[in-house]
């Protein structure tokens, strides 16, 4: 017990806060990375950008089946949507990270309730399960994919994965806790330092595509 | 109906690709790869290459894919993975033998029609990182013959055709001389500074398609504008070299457009039925040469046309009674969003108007843009057998004629027609609107 204590107060506080320092200070640096490009080779980029088109786009993309592109691909875009939506709003408003949130800094806010977040879970879950079958199965993505594309994968459903496991199966509780913190924090290292790191550019590269189509091409690009 | 799927060769010996590989060392592709790589590209290549998460949504935007039993090696995304994808993984250090594959699959293998940047989800360019592989192809002397023979003309003559200067005033006057048999005052005005606009055309008009400056001369003329045209270069605003990653040579070639409208001091330029020359005179070559914008406006035909309409100044006499349907083409419809424009003009002069599906920014491309027409002979039944998805789109509206106001899909157009046996005539909007349009003057 002592040796659970011992290990799960490392996972989830000195590890905890390397996990956010890499995640956070690695996401600065690629956003920064990014910037010093354009300033050093592709200035014009500023040029053309423009706030409202930006958010045109962004706005339509953002809106399931706001596009003709998700209206193409419907089981993805559900899928897609429920899964980045779970990702997002799950680690935030979950109850149990909440909790330890309040436990540790003394203050929290309102928490999403269990039977719900039991479900988007599980929802999640599937959602991870039919893109590995979109990448094993669908042609043009299997040409597509290579191992990092099933590591990724792994990656983001990991927490998701273990984190029910621990909460449904008490037998092995300890073990499927330590796992899931430490997959999440895996997964939020990874973030700056792998292609999940569309989280960080995707609204730099739509704003400027959105741009470049509504200042310059007058054209929808949804 | 459904129309058949049509064998092609898949070993295309194209005498361009085999003597540039041949030429070509590996010192040259570091050198390349060092300038390209390192020098000339940045945050957008970067970011692209780093973003996408192969999830192949871009696929059902490409006609080759979709042409193709759904072949996953023409999904855009797998264009990539093909090419860039494998000059990233290998650091740049790849085979002459792999350049003469990228140069291929980049010139041949995709229109840089950018339908597909409408199906990303984060918005990534693909038709921009498949010019960088064009770019590092012409970089390394390996591009396919026939293009590569415009792009040596623009850089000797600044227009593609090899039209010498003589033969061009000559051409000009030959169909003046020709247009005045019709009308008796009609006139192509040559250098006449401070005209209200310049109207150039890309150099194929001169050499195989003069009926066209026989056309737009007598459109002119009845609308009674002031108009003129360049005796000198600059009067073609054509560029194959911006398609085969000659840059430079784009730069210069925009310049002298440009110049050539400045030198004469008119309000602005207006231009032929031209899809690949009006990207690069608004989007992409006067971007090279520090232009953010055209220096004066330049006004596509279909905008001028509906101007025209618009105000009165050309009247339908009676109205095409031929079944019409419109294509879209994407340099003038998702590169400036004139589709609303061209339907007005369309139904002004057409009594019968068809829309194809889909439509406007969402149509699919001729296949014969972003100079893989001008690739030529060799890829010619690759090209019309990688676009079954656009015979099929146009054969079921079932319309008489096919509008195209573009020149490169006109020509893919008329391949595709004929190939895959559909009933239907290609023409350009000038080509219905000089026969239904009032001429005064008219003998």
């Amino acid at each position: 017990m002592n040796n659970f204590n011992s290990l799960y107060n490392f996972v989830s506080g000195p590890l905890v806060w390397l996990a956010f320092i890499i995640f956070i200070g690695g996401s600065i640096y690629r956003i920064y990375n990014l910037i010093s490009l354009v300033n050093k080779k592709e200035r014009f980029i500023y040029t053309y950008l423009s706030l409202k088109y930006s958010l045109r786009s962004i706005m339509h993309w953002i809106v399931p089946f706001g596009t003709v592109s998700w209206r193409t691909r419907p089981v993805m875009t559900i899928t897609t949507f429920i899964f980045h939506a779970g990702l997002v709003i799950m680690p935030l408003f979950i109850s149990g990270h909440v909790i330890m949130f309040h436990n540790a800094w003394g203050f929290s806010w309102a928490s999403l309730p269990t039977g719900f977040t039991d479900v988007v879970t599980l929802l999640v879950i599937i959602c991870s399960f039919i893109f590995l079958l979109r990448r094993l199965f669908l042609r043009e993505v299997k040409f597509l994919t290579d191992a990092s594309d099933f590591g990724l994968l792994f990656l983001a459903a990991a927490p998701f994965i273990t984190g029910f496991l621990a909460y449904h199966n008490s037998a092995n509780y300890h073990l499927w806790l330590i796992l899931h913190i430490l997959s999440g924090e895996a997964m939020l290292i990874a973030i700056p330092f792998t292609r999940l790191s569309h989280m960080i550019y995707a609204v730099f590269t739509r704003a400027y595509i959105g741009s470049e189509f509504g200042k310059v091409r007058h054209a929808r690009d949804w | 109906m459904a129309l058949p799927y049509i064998e092609y060769e898949k070993n295309i010996i194209d005498e361009g690709l085999e003597t540039g590989t041949k030429n070509l060392t590996p010192e040259r592709i570091k050198q390349v790869m060092d300038k390209v790589l390192h020098g000339e590209t940045g945050a957008k290549l970067k970011a692209y290459t780093d973003t996408c998460v192969h999830c192949g949504l871009c696929a059902d935007a490409c006609h080759l894919y979709l042409s193709t039993k759904r072949d996953p090696k023409f999904a855009p995304s797998a264009k990539v993975k093909r090419t860039m994808g494998v000059i990233l993984g290998k650091k740049g250090k790849v085979t002459p033998e792999f350049i003469k594959e990228a140069s291929e699959i980049a010139s041949t293998e995709c229109n840089l029609c950018r339908r597909c940047v409408q199906y990303c989800p984060f918005g990534i360019d693909i038709a921009y990182v498949l010019s960088v592989v064009r770019r590092i192809c012409h970089l390394c002397g390996v591009t396919p013959l026939y293009i590569q023979d415009t792009a040596h003309s623009h850089s000797v003559t600044q227009n593609q055709m090899w039209v010498k200067e003589d033969e061009w005033i000559d051409t000009l006057q030959w169909q003046e001389e020709d247009a005045r048999a019709e009308i008796p005052d009609c006139r192509i005005p040559l250098d006449k500074e401070g005209a209200d606009f310049m109207y150039s055309v890309i150099g194929p008009e001169p050499k195989f398609l003069a009926q066209l400056l026989y056309q737009a001369a007598i459109i002119f003329n009845a609308a009674g504008l002031n108009w003129t045209m360049p005796s000198t270069p600059g009067w073609d605003n054509s560029d194959m070299a911006m398609f085969t990653g000659d840059a430079e040579i784009m730069g210069r070639n925009k310049r002298f457009h440009y110049e050539a409208a400045l030198k004469l001091k008119v309000k602005k330029i207006v231009m032929g039925e031209c899809g690949h020359a009006f990207r690069s005179a608004y989007d992409v070559g006067n971007r090279w040469v520090s232009w953010a914008m055209p220096p004066i406006p330049l006004i596509h035909a279909i905008d001028f046309y509906y101007e025209l309409l618009k105000t009165g100044k050309i009247k339908v006499k009676e109205k095409y009674k031929k079944s019409v349907t419109l294509h879209d083409p994407c340099n003038t419809i998702r590169g400036r969003g004139l589709h609303e424009k061209a339907r007005y003009v369309v139904n002004q002069l057409c009594e019968n108007f068809i829309e194809m599906h889909p439509n406007r920014e969402h149509n699919y491309c001729c296949n014969a843009g972003g100079g893989v027409i001008n690739c030529g002979p060799p890829f010619k039944k690759k090209r019309v057998a990688t676009n079954r998805i656009k015979a099929q789109q146009i054969s079921d509206t079932g319309a008489e004629i096919l509008i195209t106001p573009c020149h490169n899909c006109h020509s893919g157009m008329e391949d595709i027609v004929g190939d895959y046996g559909v009933d239907m005539h290609v023409k350009f909007i000038s080509d219905i609107m000089y026969e239904v349009m009032e001429k005064p003057g008219l003998e």
